[in-house]
Order: structure tokens, then C-alpha cells, then sequence
């Protein structure tokens, strides 16, 4: 069976984040001056076929932690698993 | 339906259309009128421009591909060749900044790929409007930023260009890309190379998908499902990753010489790739789409054929050796398809599912396009802005505050922001880069060297076409010529309105004889170019900017001569002379906020003289710096030859001149040199012997930059206003 | 054992660039430059091994993340352990902290462009495969080009980069100050390159392969290059 699975990569809290930064620095200049602490990370979709969604995820955390992130700067966090057709 | 008439709808006029049914002999079917909608459109058929090009110079004896092929080439000794071209890409980034540049980039050095040569170097000539305006800023950081993020990544490096800001291009950015390439003589690729019958189309690469299909998508209104339309995107995204793996497999392919021809996949995608590469090879080609991989399911036959999908090359190889190119291809892990196969006759035949859905005579796609004389006409009101010359203009502002301005200027002012967002040192063979007059670069095993420039005068185009493109021609020689090289080609990007317009057609046809005239007087053929128009909105365009790519050649690198003073106590030259001709400079803008007069005159034989004169100083080791001199005038020339070497000067000024015309005119023919006094008399002269004016206008030394006694700055506060500009003018 | 020249491994992985460089740099310095292949189980008998600059496969997830992964990362982790010279150059340095050889990780450079410049870097410590005969604090003018070469580490780990004396080399002026007006993409402590305990693996984001030949830039390379070549040396 199949499932299509969304994970969140995103930097280590407390590590500074150039990206977030730089997102954070615009925002006032467009009118919101209300915002801080912006972290910039990525959404990594994917669909994986195993025996069962249990046998799926597992897979999905080892990719997590060996290619889709970077254990010394990122955590990741599977956000969502939806079983799909075909 | 009451609709417009499908051959409307894709771009061809109604003649056109009768001129494609008297081709085939009867009525074109969609997906026919779609290629020929692609082929002979103004992109790719020129039909516009055409005759005028024609009075272009474009042989010469170091000439070994004009214009026609994917790039022009030409013969540089010791067995090899250098092929270059320029390119547009600014209707793109007009509206994707980044990928717009960056697919320019990568569509520019896929041409000199399939050319067989390796791209070595790129250069970018970038017309934006003012950064007062916050559009103008987010298409300089975006194009700057897709430039590099493409150039840096496959390693092509960066190494010159101009940016320059004119307001008619806050709606219309002028983005052009050029890339030079290297090749022994013996693998170059070219229509001399055979092709036989039997000989398959392996298509290389990227798949196929929806990209670019814009005019085109109107057939898709017959089938479209639901949410096709947002899976077509009218702009590209470039992979240069895949176009890295791509000049690695084609150069591999190339030097163990396994193909007979090689061709880029850029504008109208495989319809152009395939009909231009048949009807060179004098044969026709059986098309199969069912060979082509595709990105995602379901494309119709039209969006395969005219799909703009980046990093794609398409090759010709003999049978025997088609596992041999394959297994190239996916070493680098590239995707390889054998999509069509060579047979005689001159028909572009296209198969899908066993049938035939189209089939056309190649070269009526390719070279039979229609050429248009369209009608000229000078714009009305052109004598009065001429009549308006700034040179008789009151002066009244301060000499120093005059300076800081033009200096400071944007189109003057460091442009350090750019350049170091670009990889210029990598492949290893910069020996000088940005910021110079021209990029050197050393040809690996000899002792010779390639210089390159790249010069648009569109503000003088704006007043006088002709001298426009004249002085660009001009301006490009002299900055090869003053490091040393020997001027040997140019390749060309024209940037102009609409050519429907009287007026816009009579700008390029006036810029076609500038420039003709001035590449005749200095042995520089046209090897190739490109056509950009339809640069305008509401009626109004662009300046006419024909840009110019310069190719120069020195012999020994080790002898080329520097734009900054290096040490104190030389002595300093003006060559050439300076006229009262302040129409179309920077200081009439800037200070005098006018924009008007005629442009300084241009004596082709004076220019020339000029040229020989820096050549002969250079290779004799004789001067200590050199400099052109141009937009801005001497005053900007100077502060740029002291900021580049760290010592200031002592200008003298003449007596009987007023000072801004000394210090801003931008007359032609001239550099500023500078040199140590014993030699001194050598160099007067060399200049002498080829009949170039001059004079001693100073001395070089210490912290300070002294305008006789009109005003004096220091180096480090002129270098303080010179480098900071333009990132002020960026932050807002 | 072989007489001649030191032999150093140059690995070309989809997307490397500097590595015609680095080759002909080691040709330059008095080497044998010999070119392998990513997707190879063999280092040919080299006495050192070099990753090069560029962007290998295409930068894409992250910098180094796929290229660490690559068949012939299994030799050069076992070259490593048995104490050979390894170094790593901006996108070798990136593949090096994300297959773990190499404490840190390299992310955006604070001002969120690529940024290519001679700059000055000074060297920490002599003991490392490519400082191995200079003196500490001496300053270098070397190429950087990258747009991610922000070093970074969590605080406890940067502790024991510092405390362990691992930092190779640091951004700073020239006359050696280390500031943050001279910290050319916002490293932690000013760092642009660091070692392994042992000392034998290096990483470092600026290009000594083009700072050897004066003819188009600076020389701050040579120094570095002859002492990975002497290690070599050492070992063949």
C-alpha cells in the first residue's frame, strides 16, 4: 500500500537562521510590525510503498534523519500520513 | 465559434498564411500552423530585421562560422578557435527576474556547446531604470541573483558586463547574456560537418514538459482539461545542475568526436532544433513523439514540439555509434532518447501513435521565413532635441560637488554588488576580471589570451542612432585595444522597440550602418547576434541599444597594460583630443539634468589610430597604466585609474577650456595612460607614429587627487562615494 | 614506496567544478593530480585525497547532503581512519561536516549572497595536513566564492572545536585582527576552516587551488598546497 507522507525540516532553536532573519526584516516595511522569531524550513513531500503505514513511517524517520535533514543544524517532524490509491 | 482564426491567434498573418498553403500545396493543419507560428515568428525568423542585417560585415580572414549557426566562431591560432555569442533574454525576466536571467544564461551557453567548444567565460550587459524605483531594484537583485545562482553553478565564470540605468527601462529591462567558448579547430561542429541518411536525432537531457508554451496554448482551448492552464508556465525554470551534466556528456561526446551535428533546444524547442539542424544537413527526418521522455503525461502533440523545456540538446549520430553516445550520456546521468532518424528529401515529418500529424519542408521552416522591409520613418521632434546642446549650456554648479555627482552616478559608480555575486575565477584562467575595460582570459597551453567587452551606448543611440551604435563598436575596440589586445570580432545584441513603429524600424536601420560602418573601419566582422524587439510599452520604447560584444586576441598576457596608476611619480597622458561636446553625457544628465544635444563625433580613422597606438604601447612594455576614457569623461577616467591602483595625481588643466568640458566631455578616441618619464619620449613617439594626439596632462602620487586648482579630493573619500552608491541606492 | 611525485586523489562527484582546478593546481605545486570518479570503490593509490569546490548536485536539499552519500565516501571515510590526508574545499569541506568527518556544518552566508573576493585568512595551528611547517597567526590571501559558507555549530560543540584547538584557519584583516567586519559571510568565531583531532582531514571554505599561480591572483594557497604535498609525500 501506499502513503504519502509531509515532512518539516527545520534549523535547531537557537541557531541563527539567515533566512528567518531576513524574512523578519521585511515584514515591517511592508506594514506588520508585529511579528518576530521567523524560522524559514522546508516541506518535503513524498510517497512511500510498504506493507503497512507503521512499516512506512519507520523508513520515513530513517530518510528523515539520514538524508532529508542534517542532524547537526535541523530536527524534522513528520507532519502528515495519508494513505493513497493505486 | 466566431472566434479568431487559429493562424491569428498563434502570430501569422493572413499573408503568411496563404504563403504556407502555397508551400504545402494545401491547408496546414493546427499542429503544422503551430510550428510554423513558432519558426516564424519575429524570435526566430528575424523577418523584420533580415534585410538590414544583410549590410552588416561577416567574413573575415580569421572568420570560420558568420552568422547562421548556433554561435559565430572565430580562428585564433595555434589551432584553435573561440566561438561566442550574445543573447536576450529580457522579456522573461521582466516578469521572473531570477529564472528569466537564469535560463538566459543557460539557453546562451548551450549555443557555444553546440558549437563543440567549452564554455569558458560569460558576460552580462544589464539596462535597468532608476533604483529610485523599488520595481527596479527587485529586477536588479533578482536578475543579479538568478545570473549568479546559474553561472556559478556550472561553473562558467562570470567575468564582465555593464549595468547600466536609463528610465525608459523601468517597464522594459534590457537583459542581455554572451558566452565564449574554446575549441580545437578539428572538433568543432559546424555546418561543414556531414550528415548522412540513416543518421539518427538522439534528444539529450531534460524531459519535456509544458514550459514556455505561451502563444501557443490557444490550441489547447479545443482539449484542455481543467487545470492544464496552470501547468503551463509562461516562464521557465532553469536546472543548472542538469546543464552542468549536460556541457560534461556534450563535451565528452564532442572531443571523442562521435557526433555529426549538435544543436541547442532554445526558442520553439524541438520544431526549431530539429528543422534547422535538417534543412543545414540538406536532408529531411522522421520524427517520432513517442520517443520524446516527457515530464508529465498528456501533452499534445503541439506542446511537445514547441515546448521551451530548459537543458535539452539535441544530437545527430550515426547508428554504429549510437550505444557509444548513449552510454556517455548516462554516465552523467543523463536521459537519452533516439527521436527521430535522417532520410533524403528535405520533409520534417512528425509521427505519434503510428500516424503522421504534421509534416512540413524543413527549410520552409527554417530559412524560408518571411522578410519584411518594413516602412522607416525619423521620429518627429528628433531636430529639436538635437538642437538642444547642454555644450552652450550656464554652468553654475561647483566643480567638486559636479564630481561626487557624476561619480557617484549610477551608471558610473562601482558595480562591485554585482560582481561579486558571480564566480570569476573558477576553470582558472582569469587573468583579469570585472572592473577593468575588458576580461582577460589566457588559452590554456599558450602564452595567448582573449579579451572581451561588452558596451552599449544607448543614451547616445537615444539622440543619434547611427553614432549610437557607432561609438558602441567604437568604445568596444578601445577597451580591448587599451589592455593590449587586437580587436577581432564582434557578436551583437540589438535592443529596440516595436518594428512596426516607423520610427523604431528607422533607429535600427540607422544602428545597422553605425555599426557596419565602424566594424568595416576596424576589421571587426559580425559573427552573430541576436534581435531583441517589442522592447516597449504604451507606445514608448527603449532606447535604441545595440550592445556589442568585442572578441580582441594578445599574444603574450604577460604583456597586457592595467587601467591603475601603480606608483607615484609617473607621468600622465591624455591620447587623443577633447572636443566642447557635452550632448548625451552623463554630466549634462546628472548635473545639468539634460538629456539632449549631439552625441560626441566619431572619427573611424582617429579611433582606429588610437587602437594601434595602445596595442604597440602594451606589447612594448611601454606604459606603466592605461585606461579608456568615455562615459563620464576624463575626470571619471583619472579617479578610476587612481582608485584601481591606490595613487592619486595632479591634474593640470588647460587655460583656454572651460573646466567641465575638460573634466566630463565624452569624446571619442582617447585613454589615459600613464607613464614612467624616461620612456616618456618613447611614447610620444609611438603616438606620433600613428598620428594620435596627445598630451601631458599630469603626474601621478600620494593620497590626493588634485584638479589644478579648481578643486582636489582624496582617493579614499572618492573611493568612500564611488563604491557605496550603488548598495545605498539598494537598501531603499 | 613509489619515487616522484606525491599522487593526490582529486574526486569529481555530478556538479563539481573546481576540480580541473585542483588537479592542475597539484600539477602546478610539483604533484601528480589523479582524477577519481564519485561513483567508484577506488582511490587508485593515492597518497591524499581532495574534494573540490563546486556545486555537486547542484547544491539541491543542502549543501554536501547527496555527495556524502556517494559510493567512493566509503574509501575516503576508511583513507581517513588510517590517518591519510584528506581535505576538503568549499563544497568539499560542506560533503566532509555532512558525512561527519568534520565538526560544524556550513549554511547561507548571512547576507544571503554569493560572494566571490580575495580575502585574508590566518592560520591557527601547524598541525594539520595543510598547515603542517607555518607558523600560527601567519595571514594568507586566498579566493572564497560561495554562498554558503556560514560555519556553524551548536555552542557546545563550538566549545570543543575552540578548546580542542581544531579551528584551521579564521577569516580576519590583513595584518591578522580577527573582526567581524573582516568575517566575510558571518562564521561563528571568524572560522573558515577546521580539522579533525588527528589532524589529517581538513576543511576549509576559501580556494587555495587558485591562489597558487600569481599570474591571476594571489599566492596564499602555495603554502598549503606544499604542505599536503609533503604529507603525501610522507606516505607514498
Amino acid at each position: 500500500m501506499k502513503h504519502r507522507f509531509e515532512i518539516l525540516v527545520q534549523l535547531k532553536p537557537g541557531l541563527l537562521d539567515p533566512q528567518g532573519k531576513a524574512v523578519q526584516g521585511s515584514l515591517p516595511t511592508m506594514g506588520w510590525t508585529n511579528v518576530s522569531d521567523v524560522r524559514v524550513g522546508k516541506h518535503v513531500a513524498l510517497t512511500v510503498d510498504a506493507e503497512s503505514e507503521e512499516a512506512a513511517r519507520a523508513q520515513v524517520e530513517e530518510m528523515a534523519r539520514r538524508l532529508l535533514s542534517n542532524p547537526v543544524i535541523e530536527g524534522f517532524r513528520i507532519l502528515a500520513a495519508e494513505q493513497v490509491g493505486g | 465559434m466566431g472566434e479568431e482564426p487559429l493562424h491569428r491567434a498563434l502570430g501569422l498573418t493572413d499573408d503568411e498564411l496563404e504563403a504556407i498553403r502555397a508551400t504545402l500545396g494545401r491547408d496546414p493543419n493546427p499542429n503544422e500552423l503551430a510550428m510554423y507560428g513558432a519558426m516564424w515568428s519575429e524570435h526566430c525568423s528575424y523577418k523584420s530585421s533580415k534585410i538590414h542585417l544583410r549590410r552588416l560585415p561577416t567574413q573575415g580572414p580569421h572568420v570560420l562560422v558568420g552568422p547562421g549557426q548556433d554561435a559565430g566562431v572565430v580562428d585564433v591560432g595555434d589551432g584553435l578557435a573561440v566561438a561566442f555569442k550574445m543573447e536576450s533574454h529580457s522579456h522573461p525576466s521582466a516578469i521572473e527576474p531570477y529564472q528569466g536571467a537564469a535560463t538566459g544564461i543557460g539557453g546562451i551557453v548551450r549555443d557555444i556547446v553546440a558549437m563543440g567548444a567549452r564554455p569558458i567565460a560569460s558576460l552580462d550587459p544589464l539596462m535597468f531604470g532608476p533604483l529610485t524605483e523599488e520595481r527596479n531594484r527587485w529586477l536588479l537583485e533578482g536578475v543579479v541573483a538568478g545570473i549568479g545562482g546559474y553561472g556559478n553553478c556550472i561553473g562558467v565564470p562570470t567575468v564582465g558586463g555593464e549595468v547600466k540605468f536609463a528610465e525608459p527601462h523601468s517597464t522594459n529591462p534590457a537583459i542581455n547574456v554572451m558566452c565564449v567558448g574554446i575549441a580545437p579547430v578539428g572538433r568543432l561542429i559546424t555546418a561543414d560537418r556531414q550528415v548522412h541518411e540513416g543518421s539518427l536525432m538522439v534528444l539529450i537531457g531534460a524531459s519535456t514538459g509544458r514550459d514556455g508554451i505561451g502563444g501557443v496554448s490557444v490550441l489547447a482551448s479545443r482539449t484542455i482539461e481543467e487545470d492544464a492552464a496552470e501547468s503551463r508556465p509562461s516562464v521557465q525554470i532553469g536546472d543548472p545542475f542538469a546543464e552542468k551534466l549536460a556541457i560534461e556528456a556534450c563535451m565528452e561526446l564532442v572531443e571523442r568526436d562521435l557526433l555529426e551535428g549538435l544543436q541547442d533546444l532554445g526558442g520553439a524547442g524541438l520544431t526549431c532544433a530539429v528543422s534547422e539542424s535538417t534543412a543545414r544537413a540538406r536532408l529531411g527526418v522522421e520524427l517520432n513523439l513517442d520517443a520524446v521522455p516527457l515530464r508529465e503525461p498528456n501533452l499534445e502533440v503541439f506542446e511537445i514540439l514547441t515546448s521551451e523545456s530548459q537543458e535539452r540538446m539535441l544530437a545527430i549520430v550515426r547508428p554504429e555509434l549510437l550505444d557509444d553516445v548513449r552510454e556517455v550520456c548516462t554516465r552523467w546521468g543523463l536521459a537519452s532518447a533516439v527521436v527521430g532518424k535522417m532520410v533524403p528529401g528535405g520533409k520534417l515529418t512528425v509521427e505519434r501513435g503510428g500516424k503522421v500529424v504534421a509534416e512540413v519542408p524543413a527549410r520552409s521552416l527554417a530559412d524560408e521565413g518571411p522578410v519584411y522591409e518594413r516602412t522607416i520613418e525619423p521620429p518627429r521632434g528628433f531636430a529639436e532635441i538635437l538642437e538642444d546642446d547642454p555644450t552652450f549650456a550656464t554652468v553654475t554648479a561647483d566643480p567638486r560637488e559636479a564630481f561626487f555627482a557624476v561619480l557617484s552616478s549610477p551608471n558610473i559608480a562601482s558595480k562591485r554588488f554585482v560582481w561579486e555575486q558571480y564566480d570569476y575565477v573558477v576553470q582558472g584562467g582569469t587573468v583579469v576580471g570585472p572592473s577593468a575595460d575588458a576580461a582577460i582570459l589566457r588559452l590554456d597551453g599558450t602564452l595567448k589570451a582573449i579579451a572581451l567587452s561588452t558596451d552599449g551606448k544607448g543614451r547616445f543611440g537615444h539622440l543619434d542612432p547611427y553614432l549610437g551604435a557607432a561609438h558602441a563598436v567604437a568604445e568596444a575596440a578601445r577597451n580591448v585595444a587599451v589592455m593590449g589586445a587586437e580587436p577581432l570580432a564582434i557578436t551583437n545584441c540589438m535592443n529596440f522597440g516595436n518594428p512596426e513603429r516607423p520610427e523604431v524600424m528607422w533607429q535600427f536601420a540607422e544602428s545597422i550602418q553605425g555599426m557596419a560602418d565602424a566594424c568595416r573601419a576596424f576589421g571587426t566582422p559580425v559573427t552573430g547576434g541576436n534581435v531583441s524587439f517589442y522592447n516597449e510599452s504604451g507606445g514608448s520604447a527603449i532606447w535604441p541599444t545595440p550592445v556589442i560584444g568585442m572578441l580582441g586576441l594578445i599574444d603574450d598576457y604577460r604583456l597586457l597594460a592595467r587601467p591603475g596608476f601603480p606608483e607615484p611619480r609617473l607621468l600622465v597622458y591624455l591620447l587623443g583630443e577633447t572636443f566642447a561636446e557635452l550632448g548625451g553625457s552623463e554630466f549634462a544628465d546628472v548635473v545639468l539634468g539634460r538629456i539632449s544635444g549631439r552625441p560626441p563625433a566619431l572619427d573611424l580613422e582617429r579611433e582606429g589610430a588610437l587602437h594601434g597606438a595602445l596595442i604597440e604601447a602594451a606589447r612594448g612594455d611601454l606604459v606603466a597604466s592605461a585606461h579608456d576614457c568615455s562615459d563620464g569623461g576624463l575626470a571619471v577616467a583619472l579617479a578610476e585609474s587612481a582608485m584601481a591602483g591606490g595613487t592619486g595625481f595632479a591634474l593640470a588643466l588647460p587655460g583656454d577650456v572651460p573646466w567641465y568640458v575638460t573634466l566630463f566631455a565624452e569624446s571619442a578616441s582617447r585613454a589615459v595612460v600613464s607613464v614612467s618619464p624616461d620612456r616618456a619620449g618613447d611614447l610620444e613617439a609611438l603616438a606620433s607614429a600613428h598620428r594620435v594626439p596627445f598630451s601631458r596632462i599630469g603626474e601621478t602620487g600620494g593620497p590626493r587627487m588634485v584638479f589644478d586648482t579648481l578643486f582636489e579630493t582624496t582617493v579614499e573619500e572618492a573611493r568612500a562615494a564611488y563604491e557605496e552608491a550603488i548598495p545605498k541606492l539598494l537598501s531603499g | 614506496m613509489s619515487e616522484g611525485r606525491p599522487r593526490v586523489g582529486v574526486v569529481t562527484f555530478p556538479g563539481s567544478l573546481d576540480d580541473r582546478d585542483a588537479l592542475w593546481a597539484v600539477a602546478f605545486m610539483g604533484g601528480e593530480g589523479v582524477p577519481l570518479w564519485h561513483a567508484d570503490h577506488d582511490l587508485s593509490g593515492v597518497d591524499a585525497v581532495l574534494l573540490p569546490g563546486g556545486f555537486s548536485y547542484g547544491d539541491y536539499l543542502r549543501t554536501g547532503a547527496i555527495a556524502r552519500f556517494a559510493p567512493i565516501m566509503e574509501e575516503v571515510r576508511d583513507f581517513v581512519e588510517s590517518g591519510a590526508p584528506v581535505v576538503g574545499i568549499c563544497n568539499g569541506f560542506q560533503i566532509l561536516c555532512e558525512a561527519g568527518l568534520l565538526p560544524g556544518a556550513l549554511i547561507r552566508n548571512r547576507t544571503l549572497r554569493f560572494i566571490c573576493r580575495s580575502v585574508d585568512v590566518r592560520v591557527e595551528t601547524s598541525l594539520s595536513s595543510l598547515t603542517e611547517g607555518l607558523v600560527p597567526g601567519e595571514v594568507l590571501r586566498i579566493p572564497v566564492k560561495h554562498g554558503e559558507g556560514q560555519f556553524v555549530a551548536s555552542s557546545k560543540d563550538l566549545e570543543r572545536i575552540e578548546g580542542e584547538g581544531l579551528v584551521t584557519f579564521r577569516y580576519c584583516a590583513p595584518d591578522g585582527t580577527v573582526d567581524d567586519e573582516h568575517n566575510v559571510n558571518g562564521s561563528a568565531n571568524g572560522i573558515a576552516g577546521v580539522r579533525n583531532a588527528r589532524g589529517n582531514v581538513v576543511g576549509l571554505m576559501p580556494h587555495p587551488e587558485h591562489a597558487v599561480d600569481p599570474d591571476v591572483g594571489p599566492t596564499g594557497g602555495q603554502p598549503l598546497l606544499a604542505s599536503l604535498l609533503s604529507r603525501a609525500l610522507m606516505r607514498s
